[in-house]
């Protein structure tokens, strides 16, 4: 790896980091697992000016159970989600699928969703979850509906002098259930296309709250509205979730290139949303 | 597992599936890899590669490059022209541009090359290389290439006036088309193989150290044939080759892809020699795999004539491969594409003929090799695709349909249209074992029940014969080189022996295989034997190690000089047990007066002997060397079978079984063979699956790292069933034939007639590898399905 002069500055507080990068400017770039950004690095298509290393800080690593939500830190790896028996619904379904092993121990969730690569997994599990992104700035916390932080490809609504220290994930409560299905090449490839679903069924077994959301189908990685608003109100069915596919598909905008043709990705869209949401739909009924 | 064990373990001699002596070091990060090695006073080379795929250089600015705190110098194609050295040799016959001089002819190609005191300052100045490039339309496929006005890609070349690269054709085209004419049935396929990589995990490098007193080259390279190297150094740089050494220290892996020179070996040899210091260079990932020598790119139609009962009559092949800017490939001189007419396979053929041309594109050049056996894995892939398309056509099951046209036991040696006479074989009895432990009629009835539901279960069979250890040098040379190679045995006082061989593994295990054979020729522990190769000071000369090669040729040279030293090791212990010599027994361990098994001596004391106690007029010491020119090809061969599930509404499919019988003759250590045997269906799983390099209608290469350049992991390769049969080679001196690349070669056709057998009864006939998920939607949805 010969990657272009940079500056490194490893970080023992949330604070002084965001000072160093506010500090390095727009070339400063926040160093967590480092998965996506040191490869790019390597091929020098990423030339920071600046590491703000925050690996050493304490405190970031952990997941906690809070007011109904988990609360993942920035320094929470894909592997301590795989491993955490406290997850469930769609965010345990995805985390084995996430990169392979090796990314998995170093690459942080945070870090994933600040990257908004629309062919990263976690920004449709978030999507579809309705979870939200917490930023630090000099002048304290915000936090973000996970809709309005993905902005664009490779593009998230941070200011300059602000870091990802957590994500909000709301935890699924009474009869609900998610799944996440991902068609990869390899092992450690980006999906070819993903699907996250989120159901939540009313006490007469309709469904009460339901979440789509889709991987490298699109420019960013995008929810299905109309797939969503046709489940809300109904009860589970074979048919009603062909249907949902087939909306999911429509809402799905993918392009031509070496993993497959728009067409028959449009396919696979369908057919992966009607197997996730019948899979959460066995695990709300359970 | 067959036994064919004749010493005991503590021997360890032919058949003992004994540890690989290399791997504790290389395990244990004691190997030696090219970037481990520093010299005093080292600097480094970085490459500058255009960016794109078809332009003429106007100029080239090296001021900023220059002026980089670490960079001493930056060599271009004007800098090497001076020295004579802008071009070079391939081992085609072609020439190859070292450093660009007039245009760019494909991305990546080299351009110009920084040299700096560290490998950051190196890279920094190659960004700032600042090129001029006009742009030329980028011709990306032969099928452009040889149209009509289409632009001259080799425009420098002396009577070069189209994109034609060479022309072959092979067979009896008279005899070939009256079959065709008359016969019952033909039935076709087109289909391309397309650009692989072989990949290797380390990337090719050089360290270069010209000595600018004595002229000595001490050239460190990634090399898998490192006295052919040493040779082609001498003629192209016209340095005297008694003043060039080649060390091929520990290599990670090559597949085909060491064997050719490439440019930045040139110019970092040049920079040495012109500094006065040692130069390094080590190629980056990027720079492998889209610059150096790939595999394939082979567009094919075949035909078979058949007899409505399914006899096949005659084969007629057209062949058109895709050489990209310049024709490199490491290949015998009189065959233009390699062995590619092995392609009538395991089958009795009456008729064939096989026309063959190249064509030139804005692609990196090489198709050499990756883990082909000079391409035999297009001729194999072909003739099984065939087969599979012949049983589906004619509505005959396709192991029925092999049986019915195997060359039989008996008709060995077998003379094949094109002119391959194979050694041995029992085709009928593989392909029989394979069918019976996959449960063939089984899942045939599987199959049937499935598809009534809905389901789609493929089964695949490919059964192919590889032709392999180039070989006789009546036929077979490399820039005119004969294809022979050599051993040579020295055994010390003490009975120890070290054994220094002409070829050079790149992981394939010889330290380990080539001392049991000298076990089991000698009676010499393995353990006692210590293996020398890569270093052309210090070893005999050899063609080095590709095509399978290294067993068939370097391992019979070793037998035989094994051989040359038990006899006079016989001789020496006639002396000591006071016998005469032709009394003499050897045992596995020692040697005996025939009729007194306890009248012995051992090999060491033999070997003690030759330096201490010799019989009148003997010459001391116990060495010798021996160059074998192999009396002919080995043909190994395999019978694989490949079960698939097929998910109609994504296309994905599943391996649920492979079961592969191989084979190789008489295996050495049947455990190196199984892993030899488990990395080549692996590679067989990844072409078929996933792999290949490709490229956009602007010549950029997609695939230029491994997230988009596949290879596969555990994870995703299927579990192989390994099964053998052991047919000897008549004429090896143990019967052994070279297996290296046989699973290569022979898998990928299984892997994809399984997906089409699969989708057989919607008509499906072809679907082109790699047997993507969309292609295999693709053609469920035009089939109707």
């Amino acid at each position: 790896m010969l990657p272009a002069r940079f500056d490194y500055v490893a970080a023992s507080s949330v604070e002084e980091a965001i000072a160093a990068k506010a500090e390095g400017g727009d070339e400063a770039r926040i160093l967590a697992g480092g998965q996506s950004l040191l490869p790019m690095m390597k091929l020098r298509f990423a030339t920071p000016s600046k590491l703000v290393d925050i690996n050493r800080i304490d405190g970031l690593d952990a997941i906690r159970s809070h007011n109904g939500h988990w609360h993942v830190g920035a320094l929470v790896r894909h592997a301590d989600i795989a491993a955490s028996g406290a997850v469930s619904g769609a965010v345990a379904s995805a985390a084995p699928w996430i990169a392979d092993p090796l990314v998995r121990n170093l690459g942080t969730m945070c870090g994933s969703v600040a990257h908004c690569d629309p062919e990263g997994d976690w920004n449709s599990v978030l999507l579809a979850t309705g979870a939200e992104v917490v930023a630090q700035g000099p002048s304290g916390r915000r936090t973000i509906a996970i809709g309005d932080f993905v902005q664009d490809f490779f593009t998230n609504s941070l200011a300059e002098d602000e870091m990802v220290v957590a994500l909000h994930i709301p935890v699924p409560s009474g009869r609900s259930g998610g799944s996440y299905q991902k068609l990869e090449r390899k092992v450690g490839d980006y999906a070819t296309v993903g699907v996250a679903a989120h159901l939540e069924l009313a006490a007469d077994g309709t469904i009460s709250a339901a979440g789509v959301a889709m991987t490298s189908v699109a420019p960013i990685n995008r929810k299905a509205t109309d797939a969503e608003a046709l489940l809300v109100g109904n009860a589970p069915s074979v048919e009603l979730f062909a249907e949902a596919g087939e909306a999911a598909a429509a809402a799905a905008d993918p392009r031509d290139d070496v993993r497959g043709s728009a067409r028959w990705k449009r396919r696979v869209v369908a057919a992966f949303t009607r197997r996730a949401l019948t899979a959460a739909a066995e695990q709300a009924q359970a | 597992m067959t036994d064919t064990t004749t010493t005991p373990p503590e021997i360890g001699g032919v058949g003992h599936s004994v540890k690989r002596v290399e791997d504790a070091r290389l395990i244990e990060g004691q190997g030696n890899f090219l970037d481990d090695i520093a010299l005093p006073g080292m600097l480094h080379m970085a490459l500058v590669r255009s960016p794109v795929a078809h332009a003429r250089i106007n100029g080239i600015d090296t001021d900023a490059a220059t002026a980089v705190d670490g960079v001493l110098a930056v060599v271009t194609g004007e800098l090497m022209a001076a020295h004579g050295l802008a071009w070079m040799p391939t081992l085609s016959g072609d020439t190859q541009a070292v450093l660009a001089t007039d245009k760019v002819r494909y991305q990546g190609q080299e351009v110009a090359a920084v040299i700096a005191t560290d490998p950051y300052a190196a890279a920094d100045g190659a960004e700032l290389v600042d090129v001029d490039y006009e742009m030329l339309d980028a011709i990306t496929t032969p099928q452009q290439s040889l149209a009509e006005g289409a632009a001259l890609i080799r425009d420098e070349k002396e009577g070069q006036t189209d994109n034609l690269a060479y022309t072959w054709e092979t067979g009896d085209e008279a005899a070939t088309d009256a079959a065709f004419a008359g016969a019952d049935r033909v039935v076709s396929l087109t289909t391309h193989y397309p650009r692989s990589h072989p990949s290797p995990l380390e990337t090719c490098g050089i360290v270069a150290d010209v000595n600018s007193v004595t002229g000595q080259a001490t050239i460190y390279m990634t090399s898998q044939a490192p006295h052919a190297h040493r040779t082609l150094f001498a003629l192209v740089a016209g340095l005297p080759e008694q003043n060039i050494r080649i060390i091929s220290p520990d290599i990670g892996g090559g597949f085909g892809n060491k064997v050719p020179i490439y440019p930045g070996y040139v110019v970092a040899t040049a920079a040495s020699l012109l500094i006065g210091q040692p130069v390094k260079w080590v190629e980056t990932r990027t720079g492998n795999l889209i610059s150096t020598g790939f595999g394939r790119d082979y567009y094919m139609t075949g035909e078979l004539a058949l007899t409505n009962e399914g006899r096949i009559q005659a084969m007629r092949v057209d062949m058109l491969s895709d050489q990209g800017a310049f024709y490199s490939d490491a290949q015998p001189t009189r065959y233009r594409a390699g062995l590619f007419h092995v392609c009538t396979g395991s089958y009795d053929f009456p008729h064939a003929h096989i026309k063959c041309r190249g064509a030139f594109t804005n692609k990196a050049p090489g198709g050499v090799a990756y883990r082909c056996s000079f391409r035999i894995t297009e001729a194999s892939y072909l003739i099984e695709r065939l087969m599979q398309t012949a049983a589906d056509e004619l509505g005959i099951d396709p192991a029925e349909l092999r049986l019915r046209n195997f060359i039989q036991p008996e008709q060995f040696p077998y003379e094949t249209a094109t002119g391959f006479v194979y050694d041995s074989g029992d085709y009928p009895t593989a392909l029989r074992k394979a069918l019976d432990a996959a449960g063939y009629d089984e899942l045939r009835a599987e199959q049937a029940a499935a598809r009534a539901e809905g389901r789609l279960v493929g089964i695949g069979i490919a059964h192919f014969t590889e032709a392999v250890g180039a070989g006789p040098a009546h036929t077979y040379d490399i820039a005119g080189l004969k294809m022979i190679d050599s051993a040579e045995l020295r055994v010390h006082p003490t009975g120890k022996a070290i054994l220094k061989l002409g070829v050079k593994t790149q992981g394939q295990g010889h330290e380990t295989t080539f001392a049991q054979i000298v076990a089991e020729e000698t009676g010499i522990p393995a353990t006692d034997i210590k293996v020398i190769h890569g270093d052309t000071d210090d070893t005999p000369y050899g063609l080095g190690t590709y095509a399978s090669r290294s067993t068939p040729v370097g391992g019979a040279a070793t037998a035989m000089v094994a051989r040359k030293i038990a006899d006079k090791a016989r001789h020496i212990a006639a002396h000591l047990l006071e016998a005469a010599p032709e009394d003499i027994e050897r045992d596995a361990d020692k040697f005996h007066v025939a009729g007194s098994p306890d009248q012995a001596v051992s090999i060491q004391d033999a070997a003690f002997a030759a330096y201490t106690n010799l019989p009148e007029g003997m010459e001391y010491g116990l060495e010798d060397v021996t160059y074998y020119n192999p009396p002919n090809l080995t043909f190994p061969y395999g019978s694989y079978v490949v079960v698939v599930d097929v998910d109609p509404e994504t296309g994905v499919w599943k391996v649920r079984r492979m079961v592969a019988l191989d084979d190789c003759g008489v295996r050495i250590n049947p455990m190196i063979v199984e892993g030899q045997i488990h990395g080549g269906l692996t590679e067989g799983f990844a072409m078929s699956s996933m792999q290949w390099i490709t490229f956009d209608d602007d010549g950029n290469c997609i695939g230029s790292n491994f997230m988009d350049y596949l290879v596969p992991t555990a994870w995703e390769t299927p579990r192989f069933e390994l099964l053998e049969t052991v047919t000897p080679s008549p004429h090896h001196p143990i019967g052994a034939k070279g297996v290296g690349e046989s699973a290569t070669v022979g898998s990928p056709a299984a892997f994809v007639n399984a997906v089409v057998d699969a989708l057989a009864h919607l008509g499906v006939r072809n679907i082109d590898m790699p047997v993507l998920p969309d292609r295999v939607w693709e053609a469920i949805d035009s089939a109707g399905g």
